[in-house]
């Protein structure tokens, strides 16, 4: 039933473009690998090239590592492992992961406006969460390296050696953060692979590890797709394996490294539930929906792209969101009011778009904002789907875009249910106002990171990671101290 | 006209610091400080009873800020004390070699405290992962414990290291959320004065630290029993014995810390952090 | 369609139904308002926006003719030196100074909006407060601000607070009603949305969150509690209901954090000095500093604008 009485909120005052300049940014014509602590070329000279999603200009040219540079990597990180990295006092190595951070905060502008510029996120978004996190991650992970023996009582923490970490491009500096940091603080080295469509922060980082004064070796950055990745997987010199990205790629890699004995931990897709019951601060809670699946254009595993909305509220809920919906500006990535930026690659929009079509077909009533979108680039305005059940593809497969599947529950066990109905387990989200139905939603909901009457929330200090088919090992927190150590008795 | 006259340096007056102000003592009284050959090093303040009831009241005040700043906030407050003690490295070298410590061991002893400091800061976020819990309860309840500051804490530092010992009860007690009102070493209270200006320029709300100087015998008494201080950080044993029974007119938390090598990696370890914490357990219903 | 007040408990709203509000969802999304760069031909328009939508306001014990005469007179001009301003919504003044205000303004088109009903406090018998009303009716004052009884509110007496609010719409007349909420008293978020339904079905015809005389005075946190209760009345009345914050808006930047969060919860019907207004006194020096710094590109000093 829809309400007669609406908003208008496309005419009269609007707000003038607001972009971040980019004088103060230096972005490179080419970038090589970074291996022992300096940039060399490509073993077979072949670079790629990576563009901005939201004007398909390109940026740089970057270079394509293959398995010899992968080896030279690896060995460059081994030799630093056993040199310099595991001979230096924990405190020192502590502080050389401090320096890291301090330098990530002195040049954050810039950071941010290149994450901006090859990923398509919003400029407010990689300004005032990416960035900022990715250094807090740096700190936290800075303090453990000399107090290790308090997070593991009765065991002995050791080092494990070399790490092999492959990162997606959905928050290129901050997931180098989560997989650089705590390797680092425990003790290892690192080679890690950006990826293919978001190289350029990562390449930054590789000035401020040069600049902070680390060992030569201690990290190393290979660039390139899926081989180069697969290189660093099959790699026998590496000792532990942190990826994050697809389900599919997750499966790839545990076959993969069967039987090597080789540490792993995966944080892979998910399809989480976001639950509105009708005693939730409702307001607060559709912030809460736009949050969990509008903002970063939906590229985010623990997205909340389920929504089940107690059925009566229903109605209520989704007027809103339409209202809070037609208030979402999509647009330049580097304008500093876009909440909503461009999607990150052209094939990724092709495979949102396949969903689109494949939510019609299936039957469902598809809703989008009226917002305009840039000509050039790769969009997606925002958009709902309703009339769907648990049975439509579009509400089991993960889209990675801003579209959301909206059912309705009636019971509190009907909502459990529901949520824990999915090969995933990655996060979910709870709004009540009632504190008992929280934390008994919070006991049986089979997710690896819950939300209470918020979203999206994150922090070094609070482990994130999956049940089921989102992946194993957590990241962050204490918890994720042991993925990158061997405990002694 | 050529002058052959030597530049006349100006000497530093040594005050105290109370509410992020250096006022002096409000007693006009003073204690000159000498050398091995008892030259005058510095006139310092000696500090009086309503100077340490001032600082409490500082400190009293700033405490619902400092105790629920975030733990990130904390440990980024302590880091830049860190990096503004390391800038002025040399001043405190040659500060404490003027007391007399040599200067090896000045040296070595100013780069400890930046790096106990350094420590101390990434604890911030951190001791309460260690020492939280939820707890198994056999009704249907969620029950979690977490560690709270316990207020206003006053420190006699330790009189024979003039800096580390300082530091080391200090930065464990505001880490965790508390306030302090230290009383610095008698033999050697110029570093405390120095670091009192060190923490006036790294983000330090006024108030969390306040640092006086004067007689041990004459204050520690002050400091044992005031009402509103939650705990009390000895060490020295000769006092210990009557601080308990001052203390217990409030039940204060007595921490005696009299036998520790400042000097030494064991030094510095969370515990020290827990020693002027609280524990607060919450109940909370699992149901619909 | 108008709601006719009359003290009837069958227009009481069921206040248990009225949504919860979570106070860290509301600072987060308010937040974001914050971080809006507004900028250019955008900024130019919101500063003049402001400038329409301002009730200039004098409330001292100290306050005489000669300032309410002053008063006026800046509200006449502004900045004469810049041409095109605004002017502003209205003046607001205590019930004795609305004669001397209207007489001020003469034909201007600048309204007098006069306190009543024992402002601040609200601590007096409902006989003089609803004289005082008629008092500053009669004197000229085209809009009445009036204050809850916040005491009998924290108690649950919603019936009273409500039988209140419509007695004083009644005794209004023509002139417009402003319902100060005074947020800094009511506690919690939850309380401030609850008081701007109860004020909205009592005949409201604004809906404001401050008396200017207590901290906190007006934040963005309850001004978009209260721009939500607007817009949920509209949705099931039809109705629209103006909002203004009043007290610790000085700067033209917050004021436009203010508009921002006004457009985006309400929409372009609301962005008028009809259904909006900003209760300040030195506001509008700061908006012109704005102004000026805008057309020059040089920063300005508060010497060249006049304080009266």
């Amino acid at each position: 039933m829809e309400n007669q009485n609406k908003l208008a909120f496309n005419d009269g005052w609007q707000y003038a473009p607001a972009p971040e300049s980019t004088d103060h940014i230096r972005i490179d014509k080419q970038y090589e690998l970074f291996i022992d602590g300096d940039f060399s070329a490509p073993d077979e000279g072949r670079y790629f090239e990576t563009i901005n999603p939201a004007t398909e200009e390109p940026l740089s040219s970057v270079a394509l590592a293959t398995s010899s540079d992968v080896d030279r990597a690896v060995k460059a990180a081994r030799k630093a492992y056993k040199g310099p990295w595991s001979r230096m006092k924990a405190a020192e190595r502590g502080k050389y992961i401090f320096r890291i951070a301090r330098i990530l905060q002195e040049r954050a502008r810039e950071f941010a406006t290149i994450e901006s510029l090859d990923g398509g996120k919003p400029i407010r978004e990689s300004r005032d969460i990416d960035i900022p996190l990715a250094a807090a991650h740096f700190f936290y992970y800075a303090g453990w390296a000399d107090k290790l023996e308090y997070a593991f009582p009765g065991r002995t923490p050791k080092s494990l050696g070399v790490a092999g970490q492959i990162i997606p491009w959905n928050f290129p500096l901050l997931m180098a953060s989560w997989k650089i940091a705590p390797a680092l603080a425990c003790g290892n080295t690192v080679v890690i692979k950006p990826a293919e469509t978001t190289p350029l922060t990562m390449m930054k980082l590789a000035e401020v590890i040069r600049d902070a004064g680390l060992p030569d070796g201690v990290v190393n950055i290979v660039t390139g797709a899926g081989e180069t990745g697969a290189a660093i997987v099959d790699h026998p010199g590496v000792d532990k394996i942190a990826f994050t990205g697809s389900t599919n790629v997750g499966r790839i890699i545990q076959r993969a490294i069967a039987g090597t004995g080789k540490k792993y931990t995966l944080e892979l897709g998910g399809k989480a539930a976001n639950i509105i019951f009708a005693d939730a601060a409702l307001d607060q809670a559709v912030e809460g929906i736009v949050n969990g699946i509008f903002f970063n254009q939906g590229h985010v595993c623990c997205a909340g792209s389920r929504l089940f909305v107690q059925e009566s509220v229903a109605d209520e809920v989704v007027q809103r969101l339409k209202e809070r919906m037609e208030t979402l500006i999509v647009g330049n990535p580097l304008d500093k009011n876009t909440d909503i930026g461009a999607i990150n690659s052209a094939s990724q929009l092709e495979t949102i778009e396949s969903y689109l079509k494949i939510g019609q077909e299936e039957g469902a009533e598809m809703y989008q904002s009226s917002c305009s979108v840039p000509d050039r680039g790769y969009w997606c305005r925002p958009t709902i789907f309703t009339g769907v059940s648990q049975s439509n593809r579009i509400v089991q497969e993960e889209i990675f875009g801003p579209v959301l599947a909206i059912q309705t529950f009636r019971t509190l066990e009907e909502g459990i249910t529901k949520a824990n109905n999915t090969p995933f387990g990655l996060s979910g989200g709870v709004w009540t106002d009632k504190g008992s139905k929280i934390f008994k939603m919070t006991q049986q909901i089979r997710a690896g990171v819950i939300w209470a009457n918020t979203f999206n929330k994150f922090d070094p200090t609070s482990p994130f990671g999956g049940y089921k088919e989102s992946g194993v090992g957590r990241e962050g927190g204490l918890h994720g101290l042991g993925a990158y150590l061997r405990l002694e008795a | 006209m050529t002058s052959t006259t030597a530049r006349v340096p100006v000497a530093k007056t040594y005050k105290i610091y109370i509410d992020g102000k250096f006022p002096r003592t409000e007693s006009g009284r003073y204690f000159a400080l000498k050398d091995s050959s008892d030259s005058i090093i510095a006139n310092v303040c000696l500090g009086s009873r309503k100077d340490f009831r001032n600082a409490v009241v500082a400190a009293r005040k700033a405490f619902a800020g400092w105790s629920s700043a975030s733990a990130y906030l904390r440990g980024q407050i302590l880091y830049r004390i860190a990096e503004m003690l390391e800038g002025r490295h040399e001043q405190f070298v040659s500060e404490l070699v003027t007391q007399g410590v040599g200067r090896r061991a000045a040296k070595k002893e100013v780069e400890a405290t930046i790096d106990r400091l350094i420590y101390y800061a990434g604890w911030s976020d951190k001791y309460q992962q260690v020492f939280s819990a939820v707890n198994p309860v056999s009704s249907s309840h969620f029950n979690f414990s977490v560690l709270e500051a316990t207020g206003v804490v006053s420190i006699i530092a330790p009189d024979d290291s003039g800096l580390l010992g300082l530091v080391s009860n200090i930065a464990p007690a505001i880490v965790g959320g508390n306030t302090c009102v230290v009383l610095a070493s008698e033999k050697l209270p110029l570093s405390a004065v120095s670091f009192a200006e060190v923490l006036h320029v790294s983000d330090v709300p006024a108030g969390v630290v306040n640092i006086l100087t004067g007689h041990r015998e004459e204050l520690t008494g002050q400091f044992a029993s005031h009402m509103d201080v939650n705990a009390i950080i000895v060490t020295d044993n000769d006092v210990v014995k009557d601080v308990q029974i001052s203390a217990a007119e409030n039940i204060k938390r007595v921490i005696a810390r009299a036998d520790t090598k400042w000097g030494s990696d064991s030094a510095q370890h969370p515990y020290l952090i827990q020693d002027t914490q609280e524990v607060k357990t919450t109940w909370h219903p699992i149901g619909s | 369609m108008s709601l006719i007040a009359v003290p009837d408990s069958s227009r009481m709203p069921d206040l248990s139904q009225v949504p919860h509000v979570d106070e860290v969802g509301v600072k987060e999304r308010v937040a974001r308002f914050q971080t809006r760069s507004i900028k250019k031909e955008s900024k130019i328009e919101a500063l003049h926006m402001v400038l329409s939508m301002i009730d200039l306001t004098t409330l001292e014990g100290q306050d005489t003719p000669g300032k309410v005469r002053q008063l006026c007179q800046k509200a006449i001009h502004l900045h004469d030196s810049m041409p095109g301003l605004p002017h502003v919504a209205a003046v607001c003044v205590y019930p004795t100074m609305v004669g001397v205000a209207r007489k001020a303004l003469g034909d201007h088109d600048i309204g007098v909006a006069s306190v009543a009903t024992a402002f601040p406090s609200g601590m007096s018998s409902r006989q003089v407060k609803l004289d005082e009303t008629r008092l500053a009716v009669a004197e000229g004052a085209s809009e009445i601000d009036m204050v809850i009884s916040r005491g009998a509110f924290l108690q649950g007496e919603y019936g009273f607070v409500f039988d209140e609010i419509a007695a004083v719409k009644e005794a209004c007349g023509d002139a417009h009603l402003k319902v100060i909420l005074e947020t800094g008293e009511l506690g919690t978020l939850d309380g401030v949305r609850r008081a701007s339904v109860l004020a909205m079905h009592a005949g409201a015809d604004f809906i404001k969150t401050s008396t200017g005389k207590i901290q906190p005075a007006a934040t963005l946190p309850v001004t978009l509690v209260m721009l939500q209760a607007i817009r949920d009345h509209f949705f099931a009345t039809g109705q629209m209901i103006g909002m203004k914050p009043a007290g610790g808006i000085s700067t033209a930047k917050l004021a436009i954090h203010y508009l921002v969060a006004l457009r985006e919860t309400l929409g372009n019907a609301w962005m008028t000095p009809e259904w909006f207004r900003f209760g300040a006194s030195s506001l509008a020096n700061d908006v012109l500093m704005q102004l000026q710094k805008q057309a020059t590109g040089i920063y300005q000093s508060a010497d060249y604008f006049s304080k009266d």
